[in-house]
């Protein structure tokens, strides 16, 4: 098993704390990780992404440029990565904000419209976790008891608070991400 | 036997807590980017607290390198960490210690130049890592870590190489390796050395009181008299060609039958290690040999591979082309050696890596 993901979007919705959710479950799970982010000016207010490695090997390169799966929460970085997922990999992105969908036709496209339902909820801080919910659906790659562990060493113990929340905006991702192509 | 004590972490926060875990007495720095996490994380675990280390935020690199100038003068285990703008303004102060034969240990995690240049990854101060950098003939101890566990591996390495050489070592990573979070394995808690024991270790240079002794000691680069500074070189010499023939550490991946060799080094190798997967899934018989030490640089491996006959070395690296020049030393002419390498802050991939192989090489 190796799964090499990338999760990109805008600086705030949480991409590298998601990337490092999953990371954290992956270890709970035994398989090695690695948790590569962009760093730097592009993350204030710009786009920011993490590239998360899991895998039952070593990782040789922590660093691709092609992926088995890219969850997308902007058009820019839609317009970036759709050319860098393999054929026959997976793309998932949140429709909002989104005037150029996928256009590939060898790759799994999902949508899940977690920007749209978490403000309906009025529960704009469980969006990442939602997103994850989706991708787990999609890829089961690890159970979701190591996934609520990762979650909790990933959050500050003031936020424990919020973990049963998150457990159900899994969930909720699980249930709402529908298959496009 | 203890729990082993494995954590998910950047790069930058285990040089943190390994230096704290090593017994380290002074940590002096100045923020940069792409290493700021290793100071922010001193300050939050607060040594200061629990083992007493010092960790002091100076006005300027200048100064932090002065600091540990002063600190490595008594006999204390102290380092810094920087970027590689930060570097230039240390290199005074980096040839003093070494003038000096003080022990210390500095980390650059580099990033795009020359210049202010870029914060993201780049490998283009190993010159001046491995090839002075400050004035003088003089050479620092230079690990290169690969891997988040080696960043913690290599603190303690870097201090062992140090006291047992009398002279500054540095940990030359980048952004990459700085920045990742990865599986590591942190070492258990050692204490500081005490006062007495530092006496005894170090009580034939060291400043730290004259005590009992006859003669004060005295730690200084300065010596006016050509004579005594010609002997004062040859000495450092004589320690080079020690730490050259002791110390040399790397790491060969799939050599033993291999045709052609990458030669690469830290977050670079752990792409090409990738390369040499793909290669060898082609019917390519590609291995890899990384430099884990550049200086001393793996230079009889590398004789060694050519004389047995390998067909080419490639050296991939994150520059215009710096490391290739030792390979090309080691080699000798026996066989083609290239460069293939992206700057600026730019990442090559596996892929990029074995293409560049087949255009310069295979053919």
């Amino acid at each position: 098993m190796k799964e090499t993901l990338i999760i990109a979007g805008f600086g705030g919705q949480g991409v590298l704390s998601m990337g490092k959710i999953l990371a954290y479950s992956g270890m709970m799970q035994d398989y090695e990780v690695t948790w590569m982010p962009s760093y730097g000016p592009e993350m204030r207010g710009g786009t920011a992404n993490v590239t998360v490695i899991l895998s039952d090997k070593k990782i040789s390169s922590p660093i691709s440029h092609e992926y088995d799966t890219a969850i997308i929460l902007n058009q820019q970085s839609l317009d970036s990565f759709e050319p860098k997922v393999k054929p026959g990999g997976v793309l998932i992105y949140d429709t909002n904000g989104i005037t150029r969908h996928p256009v590939r036709t060898d790759i799994s496209v999902y949508q899940i419209d977690a920007t749209a339902e978490c403000a309906r909820m009025g529960q704009a801080k469980l969006f990442n976790t939602m997103i994850l919910g989706g991708y787990l659906k999609v890829r089961p790659i690890v159970e979701l008891e190591k996934v609520m562990i990762g979650l909790k060493k990933s959050l500050p113990e003031r936020a424990w608070k919020m973990l049963p929340a998150n457990e159900e905006a899994i969930k909720h991702g699980m249930e709402i991400i529908k298959q496009t192509k | 036997m203890a729990e082993k004590d494995v954590r998910l972490m950047k790069g930058n926060e285990v040089i943190a807590h390994a230096a704290i875990r090593y017994g380290c007495d002074g940590y002096f720095g100045y923020p940069i980017t792409p290493q700021s996490e290793v100071m922010e994380t001193l300050m939050e675990e607060k040594p200061w607290e629990t083992t007493g280390m010092v960790v002091l935020q100076a006005e300027s690199e200048v100064s932090s390198i002065n600091m540990v100038y002063g600190g490595a003068s008594t006999g204390k285990r102290v380092m810094t960490s920087s970027s590689s703008p930060g570097l230039s303004l240390m290199a005074e102060g980096l040839s003093y210690l070494a003038g000096a034969e003080l022990p210390c240990l500095v980390l650059n995690c580099q990033r795009g130049g020359p210049g202010l240049g870029t914060i993201q990854p780049s490998q283009a101060d190993y010159f001046q890592a491995c090839k002075g950098g400050g004035h003088g003939d003089y050479h620092l101890i230079v690990l290169a870590p690969n891997s988040v566990q080696e960043m913690n591996d290599h603190v303690a390495l870097g201090f062992d190489l140090a006291f047992k050489y009398r002279n500054p070592a540095m940990i030359l990573a980048d952004g990459t390796i700085g920045q990742m979070m990865e599986k590591v394995e942190l070492a258990p808690q050692r204490p500081r050395k005490t006062d007495e024991e530092i006496r005894q270790e170090c009580g034939g240079w060291a400043a730290h009181g004259k005590g009992d002794r006859e003669n004060y000691n005295i730690i200084t680069s300065l010596e006016l008299k050509s004579e005594v500074m010609e002997q004062n070189n040859i000495r450092l010499q004589a320690k080079y060609r020690a730490i050259e023939e002791n110390e040399v550490r790397y790491e060969e991946i799939l050599c033993d039958d291999a045709e052609y060799i990458i030669v690469a080094f830290g977050s670079s190798a752990r792409i090409c290690a990738a390369t040499v997967e793909m290669a060898r899934e082609q019917g390519l018989k590609v291995g890899l040999l990384r430099p884990i030490t550049l200086y001393p640089f793996p230079s009889k491996a590398i004789a060694a591979l050519a004389d047995r006959g390998v067909k080419g070395f490639l050296s991939a690296e994150l520059n215009a082309g710096q490391m290739v020049e030792d390979v090309r030393l080691a080699v000798n002419g026996k066989a083609p050696v290239e460069h293939y390498g992206r700057q600026g802050g730019m990442i090559f991939a596996p892929d990029e890596v074995l293409n560049a192989l087949k255009e310069k090489l295979i053919k």
